[in-house]
């Protein structure tokens, strides 16, 4: 097995696994208490409203706006890293079909495990700073995947027309 | 313990009919990942058809009610229609879980069907892990479905159910399987200077096999281009929106401006909207191009004519394509566009039965040959 399948093959069961873990522990530890938090501060903004108390009912959204956009990220963390996982095995498992040298073959894989890996940490770094790193992180990760997955469709093309 | 394949320095060519005996893990792993993907885009449609845009249409309906309490100054009318939208937000969110695990879960095992020469386990554990995989990715969409009509009953917790606790015992079964068949992967490559199995599986090189993969490679990519734009262009956008249209609702419910109030939900159900239609779009193009890929390479066990195998590679194709991007249109053309991307979806769900029944005949012509009744 090259090395170039052996990062997406290892890497990708490794990564779903990550993610999966971390599904279960946000499941269990954190999920119910986000849906409670993000639930009770809409409510309690539009009982302010209601009780024509405008500073409250603004304090509530806030709140909501901050619960919300960090629900909003961990969810898109698990689901982007079991779902980058899964190409990650499933390209792995074809990658013999992509025709380059095994250098820029190795580079691509290690490209896409690596973006793989970056982009969801980058968004799930989002939720404990508003800084630009986390931002720069989730960019980057994101361009690594979308390059190297680029390369590897060029590589698939390469195979059909040579086997055509 | 025993591996199933040689770990000699020469290639085991592993045979077709020993990869796919009778409940061995890949003939369990396949089928079953199968039949799991089958059954939650099934469910998937029957949702999107009979449940989503209704469940929507009651969630908007119980937020307009309880701006229009806040308006009346009615502060108990608030919490009560808050309620209900948390109600129907559980349930639909509890329906898009089931549907997506189920959906991941197959695919998961058939990713796992594929990388069964390579795992390094006896068979009988790979057998047994295979079950094991299959009761966990059975057990926690239904249990995730239950969720919503079992509550909080009987429960011994205070925040989760019997419901969410079989749930999460589904993943963990999973989880272990999966963490189970690393264990033999890895074993596999300490073994005789890694592993040396040719496996005929992935050696094919067929019309319909080539065209799923390269199909599939540009499905993703496209998924993956527009998630980019709208995580750049409209994503911050959005949630500043969403932050915006509520406080402008809650202010105006605060002086009484019920005008303000009704455009700030007709503007909070079209941002919604917009949401969903990126979103769904998004993840369907990944999720489809992933299916295509995972097919591309069970081409060869499709027992059926060469002709039908490459019809149904293009039913499959054109289905994953339409459906994301008629849900992207649903915004500006409505219903005929929700009905072409239902089309899209039934399109796919098709191929993917037919291609199911031709490796069904493929293992019934096995075990035929074998004598096995």
């Amino acid at each position: 097995m090259s090395a170039a399948r052996r990062v997406l093959l290892i890497g990708g069961i490794a990564l779903a696994l990550w993610g999966m873990g971390y599904g279960l522990w946000y499941a269990v530890f954190a999920e119910h208490q986000a849906l409670d938090g993000i639930g009770s501060s809409l409510a309690g903004g539009f009982a302010a409203a209601a009780e024509r108390n405008p500073a409250s009912a603004a304090e509530a959204l806030v709140r909501y706006r901050e619960a919300k956009y960090i629900y909003d990220r961990q969810v898109d963390v698990h689901s982007h890293w079991i779902g980058l996982a899964m190409l990650l095995i499933v390209l792995g498992i074809g990658f013999d079909r992509v025709i380059f040298s095994d250098r820029l073959k190795l580079m691509l894989a290690l490209g896409l495990f690596l973006g793989a890996v970056l982009f969801p940490l980058g968004v799930l770094l989002q939720t404990m700073s508003h800084g630009s790193l986390p931002r720069a992180i989730a960019i980057a990760g994101s361009a690594l995947v979308i390059v190297s997955l680029a390369g590897i469709a060029l590589g698939l093309g390469r195979s059909l027309s040579a086997a055509n | 313990m025993a591996v199933s394949h040689s770990t000699s320095r020469g290639v085991a060519s592993l045979p077709v009919e020993a990869a796919l005996a009778p409940f061995s893990a890949r003939r369990l792993l396949l089928l079953g990942g199968i039949g799991l993907i089958l059954a939650g885009m099934l469910f998937g449609d029957i949702f999107a058809v009979f449940v989503l845009h209704q469940n929507a249409a009651r969630v908007g309906a119980s937020l307009a009610d309880a701006a229009h309490a806040a308006l009346a100054g009615n502060a108990s009318a608030v919490i009560a229609s808050f309620q209900k939208v948390g109600r129907f937000l559980e349930n639909r969110g509890t329906k898009v879980d089931t549907h997506v695990h189920m959906i991941d879960f197959g695919y998961l095992g058939l990713m796992l069907a594929i990388l069964q020469p390579w795992i390094a386990l006896s068979e009988t554990a790979k057998r047994l892990l295979a079950w094991l995989f299959l009761a966990g990715a059975w057990v926690l969409p239904v249990g995730v479905f239950l969720i919503h009509y079992v509550g909080l009953a009987y429960s011994p917790l205070q925040a989760i159910g019997w419901a969410s606790i079989f749930a999460d015992l589904g993943g963990l079964f999973v989880l272990l399987a999966t963490l189970a068949y690393l264990g033999g992967l890895s074993r596999s490559f300490r073994i005789a200077a890694g592993p040396r199995v040719k496996d005929k599986l992935l050696s094919d090189r067929s019309a319909p096999g080539r065209m799923l993969l390269a199909g599939g490679v540009l499905l993703v990519l496209l998924g993956f281009l527009h998630g980019s734009y709208y995580a750049a262009v409209d994503l911050y956008n959005h949630e500043a929106s969403d932050y915006g249209i509520l406080s402008r609702m809650t202010s105006s419910a605060a002086i009484g401006d019920t005008a303000a109030v009704d455009k700030a939900l007709a503007d909070y159900g079209r941002l919604q909207g917009e949401k969903a239609v990126n979103i769904a779009a998004h993840a369907h193009a990944i999720e489809f191009g992933l299916l295509a890929i995972l097919l591309a390479f069970f081409q060869p066990y499709v027992s059926l004519r060469k002709t039908w195998k490459r019809r149904w590679a293009a039913v499959l194709l054109a289905g994953s394509l339409l459906l994301p991007v008629c849900v992207l249109l649903e915004l500006d053309y409505g219903l005929i566009a929700g009905g072409l991307a239902d089309l899209g979806g039934l399109l796919l769900i098709i191929a993917l039965l037919a291609m199911w029944v031709g490796i069904l005949r493929y293992t019934g012509e096995l075990d035929a040959a074998r004598g096995i009744q």
